[in-house]
């Protein structure tokens, strides 16, 4: 399989008057063309920076401080902002959260996939309508020609990230990067958003990172799983064994955690305690204070990914010695 | 498809306007005023400009109405034997171009201010320092500063041709912080929002940004000061010229009428003034009328029960 975007030991940031947050710690990941990656973690894992920081647009005072984003052969996390454009929106594009604010209130929705198109490539007018058009028959919009010319207060929510999605299609991207796309929207539509990214990505043959927190989502559409906690991949492999055989305590914690129609009316099982703040972290394991089978060796020494028989990767002592 | 008159025709703002009495009757009375103003050359019986029509025999006729009134003069005759209604028509021309003109400059130069302020951070300090220096002068204070600079290097006769430019240059400088401040206040809250990040990661350059996707988003507020400040400007001009420092006589905006014919008001020619400042109270008081039904309009938050 030939590699889209290879990211090795990236590091992020955050420079704060308190003190230095790291939120993305020595984080390798590798896509390759066509292929669909999710990535797991609670809130403040640093699944979102780790978006951004693909694209280089993290917010100040965020910045890459470590590590290489090799993509198409060349190291994209050292571009400047201007040189990065040519990249944003037209090989990678990103879709995000709420369709309720991507889309400029004011501008119709035609102007602004034009204005997309028109940034990156030099055609007329009508040519970029008819791409317009033709991507939003993609999504399933009905009567596209009408559509062009309607405000986005206009659409329904579902509609709107359908739209989002149309719009990050234009320039037939390689990867698309997809932060919690369906969050926002209520559970029908949200099957409905994902079925489309899916068999999108699988027509166009597009590389997708799934950045969510939904593990029944990931599971429906990604091929291979990351799982992220507090800036650090603890778990890394292919989609079903990761569903169904987490190695991971903390995979294992999120798994649990899911509501089981089977399971009776028990109550819901918890990770105890909290992800350690980003500023505090513990000289060993992140995971080890509120880990359930930890032992003294964690306390001080950072496992690193290792990788099992099942084709996992994983980062914990305590499977490294079960192998 | 429909058109863009069919969408007006079908839209919220004209439903709203037309249920308004207040907004309504002001927009009739302030179209009257605009339309009898620019087209004053047409519509006013006299010249007041050309002085081969004025006849200094004709000078302090009463109203037609009143005793010693003629009905050649419908709101009688100033000192000089001009036609009040005319000289008012004319008058209030003066005081929209310069009113208007003043508040375009003062929004040009806002406008670009506050969005570079608000977008480019680094300018931010050093803009808005400006600004509040700016306004920290009275707009009077700079207005009779430069107003007598200018006055004594033209002369009189110099001063009657740049007079109004000079209006509009001096009221739009010193009005512009407000814009500036509003402008960048919507810029700030609006460049967080998810649209601007969506922007960014399409790909879409700095300055496009601005202006295509803030700039628009930020109109709302702009539009309803500029009602405001046009009522402000022409009321600054009024102010200037009943000092002195505005129009000259000869070419009277409705603030210099005001003052030409304060002289004679306790010689029983009240008319002079009366009329030219019911004209500008009334003109100002439908603009502002109009401004504050485009402010409710325009924020949802204050729905008139």
């Amino acid at each position: 399989m030939e590699s889209l975007i290879n990211i090795k030991n990236l590091r992020v940031d955050f420079e704060l008057r308190s003190g230095t947050v790291r939120a993305v710690r020595d984080v390798s990941l590798d896509i390759n063309k066509g292929e669909r990656l999710g990535i797991v973690g609670e809130s403040g894992a640093g699944k979102s920076v780790l978006g951004f920081s693909i694209i280089n647009l993290i917010s100040k005072p965020g910045k890459i401080t470590g590590g290489e984003i090799f993509f198409g052969g060349n190291d994209i996390s050292k571009y400047s902002y201007d040189k990065m454009r040519e990249i944003r929106g037209n090989h990678i594009s990103m879709i995000f959260q709420d369709p309720m604010m991507t889309l400029n209130p004011v501008l119709t929705v035609g102007t602004q996939m034009k204005e997309t198109i028109l940034a990156h490539t030099k055609m007329s007018d009508k040519e970029a309508e008819a791409i317009c058009l033709e991507k939003l028959r993609k999504v399933y919009i009905p009567s596209p020609e009408k559509r062009l010319d309607q405000y986005p207060h206009e659409f329904s929510g579902g509609m709107r990230q359908r739209i989002v999605i149309a719009i990050s299609l234009l320039t037939n991207p390689k990867l698309i990067i997809a932060d919690e796309p369906t969050t926002a929207l209520d559970v029908t539509i949200q099957a409905e958003i994902m079925d489309l990214l899916l068999e999108l990505c699988k027509t166009e043959n597009m590389g997708l990172i799934l950045i969510t927190h939904d593990l029944a989502v990931v599971s429906e559409v990604t091929q291979r799983i990351a799982v992220l906690y507090a800036g650090k991949v603890v778990e890394l492999g292919p989609t079903e064994q990761i569903i169904s055989n987490p190695q991971h305590p903390y995979t294992q914690g999120l798994i649990k955690a899911l509501p089981q129609m089977a399971g009776g009316a028990d109550r819901l099982n918890q990770i105890p305690g909290m992800m350690p703040s980003l500023r505090e972290m513990p000289t060993g394991c992140p995971f080890e204070p509120r880990c359930e089978i930890s032992k003294e060796k964690c306390k001080t020494k950072i496992p690193t990914l290792t990788e099992l028989e099942t084709g996992t990767q994983v980062a914990c002592f305590m499977r490294e010695e079960g192998k | 498809m429909r058109t863009k008159w069919q969408r007006f025709k079908e839209s919220y703002m004209l439903y709203s306007f037309l249920r308004d009495p207040v907004a309504l009757g002001s927009f009739i009375i302030l179209a009257v005023l605009v339309i009898s103003a620019f087209g004053a050359p047409i519509v006013a019986p006299h010249n007041p400009y050309d002085s081969t029509t004025i006849d200094i025999m004709d000078a302090q006729i009463a109203p037609a109405w009143s005793d010693g009134g003629s009905s050649k003069f419908l709101l009688g005759t100033d000192a000089q034997g001009r036609d009040i209604l005319s000289t008012m028509l004319y008058g209030m021309r003066v005081s929209l171009i310069i009113g208007i003109g003043a508040v375009c400059l003062q929004a040009f130069i806002g406008i670009i201010v506050g969005l570079l302020s608000g977008y480019v951070r680094r300018l931010d300090n050093i803009l808005m320092r400006v600004a509040d220096v700016q306004l920290s002068f009275s707009t009077y204070m700079v207005a009779i500063f430069i107003g007598a600079i200018i006055q004594t290097a033209f002369g009189v006769a110099g001063y009657d041709r740049v007079a109004v430019p000079l209006l509009i240059v001096v009221i739009g400088l010193a009005e512009w912080p407000q814009y500036a401040r509003t402008v960048r206040a919507s810029v700030l809250a609006e460049r967080r929002k998810e649209y601007v990040e969506a922007a960014r990661v399409i790909g879409l350059s700095r300055t496009r940004i601005m202006w295509r996707h803030i700039l628009p988003n930020t109109l709302s507020p702009v539009l309803v000061i500029s009602t405001v400040q046009v009522a402000n400007a022409i009321m600054s001009e009024a102010a200037l010229s009943f000092l002195g420092l505005g129009m000259p006589v000869n070419k009277p905006s409705l603030g210099s009428l005001i003052t030409a014919g304060f002289e004679y008001i306790f010689s029983g020619s009240w008319w002079i003034t009366i009329f030219p400042g019911i004209l500008l109270v009334s003109l100002i008081l439908v603009i502002n009328l109009l401004g504050d039904w485009v402010r409710d309009f325009l924020n949802p938050k204050l729905y008139k029960g």
